[in-house]
């Protein structure tokens, strides 16, 4: 239990990295590294698919700065989300190297958004009681 | 000889028509192909089987385990029967495993019968399945359905090659004039450019119209080690080569953004085992789920180079008379997608264009074809090459 509080439907529950969400609540954003190998992994994950490395992570903030690769606006969603549309999803890929797919803000509008702008990633509590994060442009 | 030893071959195919909704049970739909098949296999009988191998998306589902209720209808007991799966590639994944099952020897006569009901589900139901086809923890929490992920990669393309709207709406504007040549399609309606491009958004750039539809249907294809075929039929299609490979499941974690790394690797496999090149294809039927799948299928399958698919449809390459037709039964834009089917379907029409048996919709002297099987967003790639 307690991964269930990420996003606005969540569908997983246990997990060994559901400190993940306490860390998000306290508006930290954290990726685990092999303490073994030193591989970086975000989203973060306890096993180490590298060198095989079980629960041997440490985490550590992610660098906070990443640049738009490609992003659609979506006017049509699964179930549940059907109230949020039209929203835009997007990938981005941090100055570590690590690639991400998230919502970009509603505070974007679609016309600002360029493939190469930079992004940071932050935290937003969602009126359900539920945590996630989204993409904003970096410097607001 | 041209290619290698190939010691299996395709001696049936059948196909339902596609339909919004069948209004029979998944068993009577599977009958249908089944039937057409055995027929076409000089009149075959369901005895003759040696094994079955049922493909579908069980999420679509209400039979649990499908494939024994399905082989009990058929007729297929008490032979082996099993349930492949592998999303919207299902049914090539199970012809690759008969493949592998007649080619050891186990069997010598396999049928592969692919299949799927999404009228059976509400489309509140449908659309929860479309919500968990993400990586669960990570994607689908932000609300990423299909085309909103073939939309990501339809952006980037547009970013690194110029590609246009305008250009995959053309893919839709053929399908559409094949398909109302098939009489077995879903969509029996030429769409023009502008219908296209004003079609409502589904995720932006992509529109209504460059989006396959569902669809409820069943395909079947008999497949025969050389001594059994040769006793079959006088027309079998052989299997000269065959690829397949995986990416992640995970956006995120794709690699490559403006192509299928899955479809460059089965279809490099494929080549390699047949001893051909692209430029050897004579006609091809590739995963156009969305527009830009297709446009992205020319350039992953070598048809063109990465960033030329738009010029290709532009010239109109891949038509009927072009360079290298692709989808000229209509595809999944024009067919519909009834995902455990629609595998079987593409093979079900390159078999037919090599024989010679594909009526209107022939490709003149076609002598190679090819298969390319896409399952999620590129996460699963079959390529299949076949020659007469
Ligand atoms: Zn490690």
């Amino acid at each position: 239990m307690g991964f269930e509080k990420f996003g606005k439907i969540s569908y997983t529950s246990e997990t060994k990295v559901k400190d993940f969400v306490n860390y998000l609540e306290k508006g930290k954003i954290m990726a685990t590294q092999c303490r073994m190998c030193k591989k970086i992994y975000f989203p973060p994950r306890m096993d180490c698919s590298n060198c095989l490395s079980v629960d041997r992570m440490n985490w550590r903030e992610i660098n906070n700065e990443w640049t738009l690769i490609t992003y659609t606006t979506a006017h049509f969603a699964p179930t549940g989300f059907e109230d949020d549309t039209p929203y835009m999803l997007a990938i981005a890929e941090s100055a570590e190297g690590l690639k991400l797919f998230a919502r970009l803000s509603k505070d974007v509008s679609e016309d600002q958004v360029k493939l190469g702008m930079k992004l940071k990633l932050t935290p937003v509590k969602l009126p359900n009681g539920k945590i996630v994060y989204e993409f904003k442009p970096l410097g607001e | 000889m041209r290619y290698g030893m190939s010691e299996v071959a395709v001696v049936g195919v059948g196909q339902t028509a596609f339909t919004r909704a069948c209004g029979v049970s998944i068993k009577e739909l599977c009958f249908e192909a089944f039937r057409e098949a055995l027929e076409d296999a000089e009149n075959l009988q369901p005895q003759d089987m040696d094994g079955s191998i049922i493909c579908s998306a069980p999420e679509y589902d209400k039979q649990r385990s499908p494939a024994g209720a399905i082989a009990e209808y058929l007729g297929l007991n008490p032979k082996p029967t099993f349930y492949a799966e592998a999303i919207c590639a299902s049914s090539t994944t199970g012809v690759r495993i008969a493949y592998g099952l007649i080619k050891s020897g186990l069997h010598d006569l396999v049928a592969v019968i692919g299949f799927q009901k999404m009228s059976e589900l509400s489309s509140t139901e449908v659309q929860e399945r479309m919500g968990r086809g993400a990586d669960i923890m990570w994607e689908s929490p932000f609300g990423l359905s299909m085309p909103a992920g073939y939309a990501l990669f339809a952006r980037a393309h547009m970013q690194k090659y110029g590609t246009t709207e305008e250009q995959l709406a053309k893919i839709k504007v053929k399908s559409g004039k094949y398909s109302v040549l098939n009489h077995k399609a879903i969509f029996q309606r030429e769409v023009s450019l502008e219908e296209i491009l004003n079609s409502r958004v589904i995720a932006a750039p992509l529109k209504f119209y460059d989006c396959c539809s569902n669809a409820d249907g069943a395909s079947c294809i008999i497949l025969a080690s050389a001594e059994k075929a040769r006793k079959i039929t006088d027309t079998p299609v052989w299997i000269r080569g065959l690829g397949s490979a995986s990416d992640s499941l995970s956006m995120a974690n794709k690699a490559n953004l403006t192509g299928l790394n899955c479809a460059v690797e089965a279809a490099r496999q494929a080549y390699k085992m047949a001893g051909i090149e692209p430029k050897d294809v004579d006609v091809a039927e590739v995963h156009d789920c969305f527009t830009i799948a297709e446009l992205m299928a020319y350039e992953n399958l070598g048809f063109c180079k990465p960033g030329e698919g738009g010029k290709l449809i532009e010239e109109c390459q891949t038509y009927i008379d072009g360079d290298i037709p692709v989808n000229i039964d209509g595809g999944l834009l024009g067919k519909g997608h009834p995902i455990g089917a629609t595998g079987g379907s593409q093979v079900r029409t390159i078999v037919l264009e090599l024989r010679g048996d594909a009526g209107k919709l022939q490709v003149k002297g076609a002598e190679i074809g090819l298969v390319h099987n896409i399952g999620g967003v590129g996460l699963y790639g079959n390529v299949i090459i076949f020659s007469r």
